[in-house]
Order: structure tokens, then C-alpha cells, then sequence
């Protein structure tokens, strides 16, 4: 596929000041469901996938993110993430799901004491009471649980994101928001792979769009 | 001290009683008689010819013979174990799972009864091996098949939330944790459940047969006692066994949750 022209990039923060190359490099991504993927993200560039339900677009994400068998290779600045065990590699490109898991009942269960401090300063950010962290799962509301999630993975801050619908559930309101927070970690150099199906969203927000066809991912 | 022979007399008066229940079944229309007839006959059948093959084994005397047998019902049980659970562990999953740990909780809790606790001579002695195993291994396929399918049908139902975890970079043993401690702990409550209610709900079978076959009360008491011990170390080491055996099987080198390795039971709810 052609390169699209490349987004204005802020330099990248911390590790891997040196490298040079993109931030995401992947390569001949693939499995039996879906690709070969090849594609490079430069720091604090954000990607907006869209495509019909059952494209493969979550199938994708989970891949770059190890989390269903592939082959292929994906690096990170310069580091092969084989050469990485697997949790320290979803440490540091972490996949947020459609539809967020939940482990514990309590809400605040789900973060560490740093995550925990992390959160409840970024929670009012997403319109998120700080009351709700002291609560139980089931008493969030679908879009409270979203943005839960998104502030659980946020927590980590990892140099990349895998944001699957991050916004499937907000209304208009809490979308700003969202992209609001999102907007900022691009500019610190956060590398962004999203899935969306507002094909609004991926203009405000991508620096590039593409569309996952048939298991594919092409122009949009 | 000498046990009251039965001759097969006496036993054909107690199939009255039988008989009495196919007569109810027909009298309040159970449709049960058929059933219960059946099941009557392979009751006799079954373990008549287990006493012959006993008779047979202790007899022979042969250490082989006796770790054949054992074998045997080794296989068998972790069959059961195995057909539990509604999933089913890809290549034969279940049944590794099933008979390795049904083999392992069987035999460190027989060998260690019969090396410190019992001590025949020889510790093999069929007489005691060959019961005691049958007996650890009822409580084992218990402890053995609550656990694989509490650990298999949680995996399923909990996949997101232990997926969620994975994504987060947390490690696949820690975010199997707790289905792990809830799946040995579901083996576990019969076995306590057992211990709690012996002597006061129902008098425990073992001191049952050893006071009917003239033993002393105080005497059957104490290896009533030591039975249900074993049975309790051989259900948690079952279901140990079970549950990380199964989950090592549900996970590959990069720490993935596997549930592709998993499909629901052929028959019965297809959804």
C-alpha cells in the first residue's frame, strides 16, 4: 500500500531517544484470520481504523498486541517484541478492549496505589465522579465502565495504545472529552492505533485512516 | 470377632426388597421398574466378578498384577474426571489432564498410607493396596472432576475479565488466580463437608463394614479416621493437579489465553 504523507511528529519522550525510526513497526502481521498487516506509526501519531463489524479490525489490534497466535514481527523503536516476554510487552502496548473486562467487584481493585493516584486525578478529566472509584463494577453505567477502562489503561503509560471503539458507548459529550485526554498523549509523543466506527472521529482524530476490507487494511 | 457369613440365601431374601420398589414403581406408575431391575443386575453382576477378580489378584500375590489393576482403575477414574466438565481441552486434553492427576493424588496418598500409617507386609500386599486405592480414588474423581470443570467453564464465562488482565500486562499465572483458588476450593467442600457430618449425619461406610464384619467400634473409628484423611489429601492434590495441569494447557509460551483449545461438549447444548 502507498505511505500517506506522514503527520507533524513531536519528538519522542524518554526511552529511545536515539532511535530514529518509527515508534510501532510491524511486519508481515498475520494469522490464519486475518492480514498480512504492514505498517509503521511514528511517536504521538495516531492511526483511525474503521470498517464494517466482523472486518477484522479488533482481530488486528489483538495481534499486535500478542494476544491471539500470529506470525510476523512487531517492533517497538528498535526492540522485537519476541525478545520482550509477553506481559512486559502488553505492558508497554496495551490493548483496551470494546467491551471492558472486569475482575474484581470493587472499582478501585483494578488499579495499583500509582495507578490509583493516576486515576483519580484524571478521572474528573472524563467526567468521571470520584466517588465511582470507591464503588462496585456493577453499579457504572456502560459509558462510566468505557471510560473506566480507558483510564485503567491510560494508568500504564505506555508508549502505544490500542484503543478498540474507545468511544463506542459515550454520547457526544463525553466523546470530547475522550479525545480531549487522547489528544494530549499524542502530543507527547503516545503513539495511537484506534478502531472507530464514526468515520468523524478518524478524521479529527487520525493523522492517517485506514479501512479494514475483507481482512485487510486499505486507504480510506 | 468372627464377621457373619452370608450365603446367597440370605442375600436373595434382602432382593426382596428390590422387588418391593419395582412394585411401587408400578403401583404409582414411576416407570422406573425397568430401570431399576437393570440396575439391580449390574449391581450383582459387577461386583460379583470384582470379588472374583479380587479373590483372583490376592491370590496371585504379584506386585505387576496388583499395580495393573491399580492401573486399570486409575484409567477409569480419570475418564470420569475427564467426561465431566461441558468443555473440552483440545487433543485429548482432558484426559491427560484427568488420568495424570488422578494418578499422581492416587498414588502419593496410597503409597504414603501404606508405608507409614497401615504398613502390610509387604507394604504392596494386594489386600490393602488394591481397596485402599479404590477408595482414595472415589474421593480423587470427585475432587479431580469439580475442579476441572469449575477451572475449564470459568475460563469460558471469565474470558474477558482474565483477558482484560492480560492486556494490561499482568502475567497469565496471575490473572488465572482467582479461578484457580475458586476451582480447588469448589473440589474441596464435599471432603469437609464429609469430615463435618461424620458420626453425627451418617456413620461412614468403612467403620460401617468393619463393625458389621465384628471389629471393635474404637477401632473402626480410628481407621475411619485415617481413610478420611487420605480421602481429603488426595481430593486437594487431585484438584491442584487438575487445575494447573488444565491451565498450563489453556495458556502457550507468549502468555496468551488459549480458549481457542476449547470447544463445549459435542452433545447435549450445542447454542
Amino acid at each position: 500500500m502507498g505511505e500517506p504523507s506522514p503527520p507533524p511528529i513531536p519528538l519522542p519522550q524518554g526511552e529511545g531517544e536515539c532511535f530514529r525510526g518509527p515508534r510501532l513497526r510491524i511486519i508481515a502481521l498475520q494469522s490464519h484470520l486475518a492480514g498480512p498487516f504492514d505498517l509503521a506509526l511514528n511517536a504521538g501519531e495516531c492511526l483511525a481504523i474503521t470498517g464494517p463489524s466482523g472486518s477484522g479490525k479488533s482481530l488486528f489490534l489483538r495481534m499486535v498486541a500478542d494476544l491471539d497466535p500470529n506470525q510476523g514481527e512487531v517492533f517497538l523503536d528498535s526492540v522485537e517484541r519476541r525478545s520482550l516476554p509477553a506481559h512486559e510487552w502488553r505492558r508497554k502496548v496495551v490493548y483496551s478492549a470494546a467491551e471492558p473486562g472486569w475482575w474484581h467487584e470493587g472499582v478501585a481493585d483494578h488499579f495499583d496505589a500509582a495507578a490509583m493516584d493516576f486515576a483519580r486525578a484524571t478521572a474528573p478529566r472524563l467526567a468521571l465522579a470520584a466517588a465511582l472509584l470507591d464503588g462496585q463494577v456493577v453499579q457504572l453505567s456502560t459509558g462510566e465502565r468505557q471510560r473506566m477502562a480507558l483510564l485503567r489503561a491510560l494508568a500504564l503509560r505506555s508508549p502505544v495504545l490500542l484503543l478498540d471503539e474507545p468511544t463506542g458507548a459515550l454520547d457526544e459529550a463525553s466523546t470530547t472529552l475522550v479525545e480531549d485526554v487522547l489528544r494530549e498523549r499524542l502530543a507527547v509523543g503516545v503513539t495511537i492505533a484506534m478502531v472507530t466506527h464514526s468515520a468523524a472521529q478518524a478524521v479529527r482524530l487520525g493523522h492517517r485512516h485506514l479501512r479494514m476490507a475483507d481482512r485487510h487494511l486499505v486507504l480510506a | 470377632m468372627n464377621p457373619i457369613l452370608l450365603t446367597p440365601f440370605d442375600v436373595a431374601i434382602a432382593a426382596v426388597l428390590i422387588v418391593l420398589d419395582g412394585v411401587l414403581s408400578l403401583l404409582l406408575r414411576l416407570d422406573l421398574h425397568t430401570q431399576l431391575a437393570w440396575a439391580a443386575a449390574r449391581l450383582v453382576v459387577q461386583l460379583v466378578l470384582i470379588g472374583f477378580v479380587l479373590r483372583l489378584v490376592f491370590a496371585i500375590a504379584s506386585p505387576l498384577v496388583t499395580l495393573a489393576v491399580i492401573l486399570v482403575m486409575v484409567s477409569i477414574a480419570g475418564r470420569e474426571v475427564a467426561a465431566r466438565p461441558e468443555q473440552r481441552l483440545g487433543r485429548f486434553g482432558n484426559y491427560a489432564v484427568g488420568a495424570s492427576a488422578v494418578a499422581i493424588a492416587t498414588f502419593l496418598t496410597a503409597i504414603l498410607a501404606l508405608t507409614t500409617a497401615i504398613r502390610p507386609q509387604p507394604w504392596y500386599d494386594a489386600r490393602y493396596a488394591i481397596p485402599l486405592a479404590g477408595i482414595i480414588l472415589g474421593s480423587v474423581l470427585n475432587g479431580g472432576s469439580l475442579a476441572l470443570d469449575s477451572l475449564l467453564g470459568g475460563v469460558v464465562r471469565e474470558r474477558a475479565a482474565i483477558e482484560a488482565q492480560l492486556a494490561l500486562g499482568v502475567r497469565f499465572s496471575h490473572a488465572m488466580r482467582g479461578l484457580i483458588r475458586a476451582s480447588v476450593r469448589r473440589a474441596l467442600l464435599p471432603i469437609i463437608n464429609q469430615m463435618s457430618a461424620a458420626g453425627v449425619v451418617t456413620l461412614p461406610g468403612i467403620m460401617t463394614g468393619q463393625i458389621l464384619a465384628g471389629m471393635d467400634p474404637m477401632e473402626a473409628a480410628k481407621y475411619q479416621i485415617l481413610l478420611i484423611f487420605l480421602l481429603s489429601g488426595g481430593s486437594g492434590l487431585a484438584a491442584v493437579a487438575v487445575v494447573y495441569l488444565a491451565a498450563m494447557r489453556l495458556t502457550d509460551d507468549r502468555q496468551r489465553l488459549r480458549i481457542d483449545r476449547l470447544t463445549a461438549r459435542a452433545r447435549g447444548s450445542r447454542s
